[in-house]
């Protein structure tokens, strides 16, 4: 792995993420609009047997969404540099598709820890109250997620070569990654298919382990689905796999 | 020493053969050109010279390294600029070529340095700051040119490196071009289908349908299609005809009151014709075969000239107010 090849992917996509305040704008408000008006609506409906309103169970879930996001966004960009050509700048150049694969990864995990930090400073209009270290596990675990996401992401992006199937990754691939994922329901009460579908999606473990830190009750149907180490060990093994499928596709030659 | 060595390059897409059977070599610090009609086979060769495709069958080596073995090796010898754009629109210039030398690992405390030195180089320094998207084709080009010398590479390919731009911009991107092998100890390979173009290469190969057809200077090419036209305008054009066919053993022909024949070097025969015939001659003129008439006689057809699209499109009106 080079360090310097590490350092300039990441560098060149924090720069086009600070120039462009459109799209820091939409990635911070599509989560607010989820966790004030869905989120308001549906707390109406949903009785809050454990003393968690609804708008404050799908805290992490809204978290999670901000990750999912603007990871898959920032990965996909690579279709973006295949069609316009800068992809062959990167690809010709003497570095090992390792080192282009963790840079890009480590490029969503940055700016989407970022936004997710954003959206986490609001928690004390929601009611809760987290002690430092609550916030900093939070934000690791944001990061930890984000870095899977984004390799994820890196390997859709692999199969696509135009900007066209954009509507295709979000529509049938992110949308479902969403609303699979724990983040609006939780996992338990889903029918069985819908389940295993959750269970093979590696965000719905991300927001599951922030359920853990920020909610600290084990039981009851708004409480964590998996164990704790069981979230951790999924994300890290999910995220060393994607990174090493992305690495064999950019070596792949036609 | 040849810094290039290509051997029996095949490279088949299902029932294309885009790349047929190619060998060449280049001389290090030499400008070689690969001249042929679109979908000839030089862009897919340049793409397995500089390692982002795997040949169907064949080897080729820059610098002594295997192309497919020793892809980073490869690598590090080679600066490239590929047919299409393939710079960050959204990133100013200066942050394409740091880009660059970050990836090429060029020294932190050389960077800076190097990078104006290029940009200078191609006389975009004081546009260092603005966004590439702001740029028009021919200072995009440049700077592409300037981010492929930016690593120091042995050999530096140019895909059609003047696709689009305009004749005087072509012209001054010609001269920069052409000026690369000795100032900064590079070999050249280039692309092109303008063939006015490829005269400044030291070396040429002919390619069309993935063959290579011909290969040498370009004047050995042009002596191969039979040397130089005379045109000679007479009081007395059938007696001049006479003359010279007995003396020179000239076949010569008569078109729109002009004789004409061709002969191996023009600008010594002449001398010799106005000697023999002098008092007849109302004019003489004399015309050099071009790369286009070389590769009409070994093809058959002509290559596409950009140059001539205004023509095209004259041939294409009067075309169309026949029909109607
Ligand atoms: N990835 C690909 N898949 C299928 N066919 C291809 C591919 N790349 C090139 N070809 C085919 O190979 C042939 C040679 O293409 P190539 O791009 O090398 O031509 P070229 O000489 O560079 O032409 P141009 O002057 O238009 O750039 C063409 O028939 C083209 O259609
Ligand atoms: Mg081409």
């Amino acid at each position: 792995m080079e360090f310097n090849v590490i350092y300039v992917i990441v560098a060149r996509e924090f720069k086009k993420f600070i120039r462009e305040r459109s799209r820091l704008f939409s990635a911070i408000a599509r989560p607010l609009l989820w966790l004030f008006i869905v989120g308001a609506g549906l707390s109406r409906l949903v009785p809050s047997d454990t003393g968690v309103s609804y708008t404050q169970f799908i805290f992490p879930g809204i978290l999670g969404m901000t990750i999912l996001f603007s990871s898959i966004f920032s990965s996909i960009s690579i279709i973006w540099d295949k069609e316009f050509g800068f992809m062959k700048e990167i690809l010709v150049a003497p570095v090992s598709r390792l080192s282009i694969v963790v840079g890009k990864a480590l490029s969503g995990t940055i700016v989407s820890t970022i936004q997710a930090a954003i959206i986490l400073a609001l928690f004390p209009l929601l009611g809760f109250n987290l002690s430092v270290v609550q916030i900093i596990a939070v934000i690791l675990i944001c990061a930890f997620t984000s870095f899977s996401i984004s390799a994820f992401g890196i390997v859709l992006a692999t199969f696509y070569e135009s900007y066209e199937s954009f509507s295709v990754i979000m529509n049938f691939i992110v949308m479902p990654m969403f609303f699979l994922s724990g983040a609006m329901y939780p996992v338990k009460l889903l029918p069985e298919i819908l389940r295993i579908c959750a269970k093979i999606n590696p965000l719905t473990y991300g927001i599951d382990a922030m359920k853990h830190v920020i909610f600290r009750f084990e039981t009851g149907p708004m409480s964590p689905d998996f164990l704790f180490i069981v979230d951790a060990a999924v994300i890290i093994l999910t995220s060393v796999i994607f990174v090493l499928i992305a690495s064999r596709a950019f070596e792949r030659k036609g | 020493m040849s810094i290039i060595k290509v051997e029996n390059l095949v490279k088949r897409f299902g029932d294309i053969t885009a790349v047929n059977d190619v060998s060449f070599e280049v001389e290090e610090g030499t400008i070689f050109g690969f001249l042929g009609p679109n979908g000839a086979g030089k862009t897919t060769t340049i793409n397995i010279l500089c390692t982002l495709l795997a040949p169907t069958s064949g080897r080729a080596f820059i610098a002594g390294h295997d192309c497919i073995k020793e892809s980073a090796e490869v690598r590090k010898a080679i600066g490239i600029v590929f047919q299409d754009t393939t710079l960050d629109k959204d990133l100013t210039a200066r942050e394409n070529l740091i880009f660059h030398a970050y990836l090429y690992n060029v020294a932190k405390d050389k960077m800076q340095q190097r990078v104006d030195d290029v940009l200078r180089f191609v006389d975009l320094y004081n546009r260092k700051d603005d966004l590439v998207k702001k740029f028009s084709g021919g200072m995009k080009r440049r700077l592409e040119v300037a981010r492929g010398m930016i690593h120091w590479p042995r050999v530096l390919f140019l895909d059609e490196p003047t696709l689009g731009l305009d004749p005087q911009s072509r012209t001054n991107l010609w001269e920069f071009i052409a000026e690369l092998p000795e100032k900064n100890k590079v070999t050249i390979f280039m692309t092109t289908h303008y063939m006015e173009e490829a005269e400044v290469c030291d070396r040429i190969a002919i390619i069309d349908n993935g063959k290579i057809i011909a290969m040498g200077t370009p004047d050995e090419l042009k002596k191969a299609v039979g040397g130089d036209v005379i045109y000679i305008k007479t009081t007395d054009n059938a007696s001049a005809k006479n003359e010279i066919e007995r003396l020179f053993k000239f076949n010569v022909s008569e078109k729109e009151n002009e004789i004409y024949m061709t002969c191996g070097m023009g600008d010594t025969c002449i001398p010799e014709i106005i000697n023999t015939i002098g008092e007849k001659v109302i004019s003489v003129r004399l015309q050099r075969p071009t790369l286009n008439d070389v590769f009409l006689k070994l093809t058959g057809k002509t290559i596409r000239e950009e140059t001539s699209s205004g023509d095209d499109i004259k041939d294409f009106v009067r075309a169309y107010r026949k029909r109607h």
